[in-house]
């Protein structure tokens, strides 16, 4: 008896099935594989400071923390400008913050200031905060952590310095010290817009 | 003393209503209610799962003050994505990459019914092919096998 027509039909009948099921699991992996690469943090700017070069800063505007209207970095333009991302809960942030304050004092005789970024805080603790502190630099609020998550910071107190030209000079990855306003801030005074 | 006698009946009927009322609906909700349906943003994992992070630990105090103020569980949320944004509710957005949580189970739940459809139907013909096989038709035979099945037909004398 011939067998050879019913074993070519159930190879057919297999492979209308297997094509697509292979194609669907492709699909899903490649989700999976951009997915994945996705929510990787961004360090490119921490490797461009690295390399010695200065990057565009990323668009940030954000409501003035417990007033009202945004603030956009743009509007800094020509100053140099410390951008501190910190939250109330966060207790580096807390000592650090008498230390900023002290540099807007003399930030603000030489064309630069601090803009501090709270962020993913509740309203009413982050003002009680800077009333505590004193703080007099401007106070922004990123709600979601969004422009936090353009300027790749993963934990607080982190800050990053923007030149007079909106570019990127310096990123300090936690807490900052004298020494640190010393190296990578006061340079930046020095230069023309 | 009948007006007073009136006041006082009306006093008791009025007066413990709301009261007694709002001890039955206050607290709304509680914490344990929504931990599991809110984020700790900083940590990436459901606020029920959150270890004692600074963040959640902020965020628990916030939800035990609004419990405590009598609000619904509703306006609870309502009030996180106030204070935090939206990606505070544990639920992956509408919109970008993570539309992706809703889309994929519907594109494989499509997929799996057509397959299974597809696969019931060639079953179904198969089986019927079968069937019309078996009731009559005839067996195909190649040459060679038809020459031996006569050669031993003819040889075959009851």
């Amino acid at each position: 008896l011939s067998t050879a027509p019913p074993q070519r039909g159930a190879l057919r009948e297999r492979s209308r099935f297997a094509v697509p099921a292979a194609l669907g699991a492709l699909a899903l992996l490649a989700l999976l594989a951009y997915g994945v690469v996705s929510i990787r943090d961004d360090r490119s700017l921490d490797s461009a400071v690295a390399a010695g070069k200065r990057r565009p800063a990323p668009r940030m505007s954000l409501p003035a923390l417990g007033g009202a209207g945004n603030r956009s970095l743009d509007s800094y333009r020509g100053k140099v400008v410390v951008v501190n991302f910190w939250a109330s809960w966060c207790p580096p942030c807390r000592e650090e913050a008498p230390l900023l304050e002290s540099w807007q004092r003399r930030l603000t005789a030489r064309g630069g200031t601090v803009v501090g970024v709270d962020v993913l805080d509740v309203t009413g603790d982050a003002l009680s905060f800077a009333k505590e502190i004193g703080i007099t630099y401007p106070l922004v609020r990123d709600r979601d952590g969004s422009s936090a998550h353009d300027f790749g910071v993963g934990g607080y107190p982190e800050t990053v310095v923007i030149d007079r030209r909106g570019r990127v000079a310096a990123i300090q990855r936690g807490p900052v010290d004298d020494r640190f306003y010393a190296e990578k801030v006061v340079p930046l005074l020095r230069e023309r817009s | 003393v009948r007006r007073a006698a009136i006041a006082l009946l009306v006093a008791l009927l009025v007066l413990p209503g709301p009261a007694t009322a709002f001890a039955a609906t206050c607290p709304r909700t509680s914490l344990a209610d929504l931990e599991d349906e809110v984020m700790c943003q900083v940590c990436g994992v459901p606020l029920g799962m959150a270890n004692d992070t600074l963040q959640a630990k902020r965020e628990r105090a916030f939800i035990k003050r609004l419990v405590a103020q009598c609000n619904t569980k509703d306006a609870i949320k309502t009030e996180l994505v106030a204070q935090f944004g939206p990606s505070v509710l544990a639920e992956p957005p509408h919109h970008g990459f993570d539309a992706t949580a809703y889309l994929v189970p519907a594109i494989m739940v499509t997929f799996g019914a057509a397959g299974i459809a597809s696969i019931g139907l060639a079953w179904r013909r198969r089986g019927a092919q079968g069937s019309t096989a078996s009731r009559g038709a005839t067996p195909v035979l190649d040459p060679a096998d038809r020459e031996r099945v006569d050669a031993a037909l003819e040889r075959w004398e009851p």
